[in-house]
């Protein structure tokens, strides 16, 4: 009797053992992928689900099943969805998230519950520091370290008078800051634009009077679209050197065209890479999407072979957390940007370079890496992390 | 502050209030003959540059996408007065806030629907590249045309209202439309003819704003506000109030964002000025709208009633 009750036991046990190894990993999509960020969020999409479909809807070879939500930029709307994902869909991982603000409101809930939040691009100083969790893995960057890097340059570069401009909330003043951490000297001029001011003339004519060295913007999305394009038709284009950040990017690009060409900004990746992974995912992207894919489309790339890497190391066993985050820890991918590391708060360790928009050799209007000006780069924040 | 940037800061003021007459000359009438209020005025705005930016695609010349962005724009608004507005004008004022917001909802989704959520441009025309020399003073081209496409509009709008029967009628219209209908004109046909008119303009606002702003759904609502400002500063119904209020809130807008962030440090802290500065230059225009309005309740230029 005991040994039939063992046998069917075990029976019992394969079965649902195997039938495990069938039910696919979910996995919350999440990001802006509606109104005129939609852009950014659709690209990470892209760039993610590339991925799952170049390796037949798997990961690390067990299947996924990707359930995409759109949080249209407010963070109340995040935040519910964050719970129907965690409660309703019992998805073990949550990858994408395109704003900040977004990243602030749903990060401690997603973390305490023990859901790994595999972030694709937005970096936000608390979380990098005293907020961190051993539950994040930010795939793509510190938003500090990409001004940081742009102020890097201009120090290089010697410029000795530079005007900054941003517009006048949280993540403007934080990237101006990052800029002024690594460019040391004092500022000639600092103007913060209202959030919805779409037309920069007086702010262009003041720059044409001042004169400076270089001028220095964050401009996202739109806003830099406008700018950029303004500051083409003064003729300032090609005579004062516009350095930027997050403002002339593979998402802006197709609207400024060549009134970008010359502009200098920061990023932590362009598609002229010349490594093996970089080359294979501009060669795929371009074949699927028919655009140069931007570096919201790389992060989010980044993110997929990271996962790929980590469920392959646990046999798609992500049940096991701590194994689990050893395996996201050990970050063993081949990621676009070369070699990849991840720092004591979960953010990566990586080179940053400065790219000029150019012609690329199809003559179509795109980004050439200049140089790096910061090797091995870690975020400012990392120390007030507690994560060993 | 050198007297070239004095001057140069004073153009981008006359610059965009001239885009700004281009939306306040239409939705003024619109308020004034026929006491309707439309917040889909900045939808005309958007359709404008979209449609534009669709004809530039098919065309590859800037008039004809002018030609066809204010044409397809003027019949648009024919038809939305014709078949939505009509319906609406012996309706209190609230259920056609309700209608024209739904409006700018139901445009602002087609235009996604239609063109996708990224951001359009239409090219400048080459002719207008680049900047103009004008005694010493260096700008841009393009925002000169824009000038002289509004004083254009300024003084035909001009000869339309004084110096032809259908001006007389639209302004004794603005004065008195109860009369006119007395005295046997079709107001309706006339009412039809002003908002496809204002909306044609707005379009003309649209179109001439797509080299400098990038065109994408919702582009309209924050310059209607600033129409909203202008029409209720210049005097509603009044199209030469319009354009010397446009001119005013352009120039005070301008004015603000250029010299406060140079002459505030003066006065305050540096970080203080830093963060006061671009509150007090967005606030500037509603203030001056305030003090106009403290100072003569309907406006600079009001239209006479009775």
């Amino acid at each position: 009797m005991k040994s039939i009750q063992a046998l069917l036991l075990a029976a019992a046990l394969t079965a649902t053992a195997s039938l495990q190894a069938q039910t696919p990993i979910k996995i919350g999509f999440m990001a802006e992928l509606s109104g005129p960020q939609g852009v950014t969020g659709q690209d990470q999409y892209d760039g993610f689900m590339m991925v799952v479909q170049r390796n037949g809807g798997k990961l690390g070879g067990v299947p996924v099943e990707v359930i995409r939500e759109d949080s249209q930029l407010k963070p109340d709307v995040a935040l519910q969805l964050t719970q129907k994902l965690i409660e309703k869909e019992k998805v073990s991982i949550i990858t994408g998230i395109t704003f900040s603000n977004i990243m602030m409101a749903v990060h401690k809930p997603i973390t305490d519950k023990e859901i790994f939040l595999i972030g694709s691009n937005a970096g936000p100083a608390p979380i990098a520091g005293a907020q961190c969790s051993p539950y994040q893995f930010i795939v793509s960057w510190q938003n500090d370290m990409q001004s940081e890097v742009v102020g890097k340059y201009a120090a290089d570069k010697g410029y000795k008078r530079i005007v900054a401009l941003a517009p006048n909330y949280q993540a403007g003043k934080d990237y101006i800051a990052g800029f002024k951490r690594f460019y040391k000297s004092e500022l000639a001029g600092e103007n913060y634009t209202p959030l919805n001011q779409q037309d920069f003339s007086a702010e262009i004519s003041q720059i044409a009077a001042t004169k400076p060295d270089a001028v220095f913007v964050f401009y996202p999305g739109a806003l830099g679209i406008n700018f950029v394009r303004q500051y083409q038709q003064a003729g300032l284009m090609g005579k004062i050197p516009l350095l930027s950040t997050g403002t002339t990017d593979g998402s802006t690009l197709p609207a400024i065209r060549d009134a970008a060409l010359g502009a200098i900004s920061g990023s932590f990746w362009g598609p002229d890479f010349d490594n093996a992974e970089s080359r294979r995912f501009v060669e795929e992207f371009e074949n699927k999407y028919k655009r140069i894919p931007s570096q919201y489309a790389a992060q989010s790339y980044d993110a997929a072979m990271l996962l790929d890497s980590a469920i392959a190391k646990v046999r798609g066993n992500v049940a096991d957390k701590p194994a689990f985050m050893a395996a996201l820890k050990a970050a063993d991918l081949k990621s676009v940007r070369g070699s990849f590391k991840f720092n004591n708060n979960h953010f990566p360790i990586q080179n940053m370079p400065v790219l000029e928009v150019a012609k690329d050799s199809k003559g179509r209007v795109s980004m050439k890496t200049m140089a790096f000006p910061l090797r091995d780069h870690k975020d400012a924040y990392h120390q007030q992390c507690a994560m060993k | 502050m050198t007297p070239e940037l004095f001057l140069t800061q004073l153009l981008n003021g006359v610059q965009l209030g001239m885009l700004l007459f281009l939306m306040s000359a239409g939705l003024t009438l619109v308020f004034g003959i026929m006491g309707f209020v439309n917040l889909a005025h900045g939808t005309f705005y958007m359709l404008g540059a979209y449609l534009a930016v669709a004809a530039y695609g098919a065309t590859d010349s800037f008039l004809a996408a002018a030609a066809a962005g204010v044409g397809a724009t003027l019949l648009l608004g024919v038809a939305v007065e014709r078949l939505v507005l009509t319906r609406l004008y012996q309706r209190d004022h609230l259920y056609q806030v309700l209608a024209t917001l739904g409006l700018i909802l139901f445009f602002n989704e087609v235009v996604r629907i239609i063109w996708g959520p990224s951001s359009l441009f239409i090219p400048t025309p080459q002719w207008l590249t680049g900047t103009l020399d004008l005694f010493g003073l260096s700008y841009p081209a393009y925002r000169f045309a824009i000038i002289a496409v509004g004083v254009g509009v300024a003084l035909a709008t001009y000869w339309l209202m004084h110096h032809t029967r259908v001006g007389m009628l639209i302004r004794a219209g603005a004065s008195d439309g109860a009369m006119v209908s007395a005295l046997g004109f079709n107001i309706r046909r006339m009412n039809t003819l002003v908002f496809g008119l204002g909306a044609g303009l707005a379009g003309l606002a649209g179109l001439m704003a797509g080299p400098i702003l990038s065109v994408q759904s919702g582009m309209g609502e924050p310059v209607l506000i600033l129409t909203l400002v202008v029409i209720v500063t210049g005097g509603i119904g009044s199209v030469r109030g319009a354009f010397y209020g446009a001119l005013f809130v352009g120039m005070v807008d301008t004015i603000g964002r250029a010299f406060m962030p140079v002459l505030l440090p003066h006065v305050l802290e540096r970080s203080v000025a830093q963060t006061a500065g671009p509150t007090i230059a967005s606030v500037l225009i509603y203030l001056f709208m305030a003090v106009v309005l403290a100072i003569s309740p309907r406006g600079l230029f009001p239209v006479r009633h009775g």
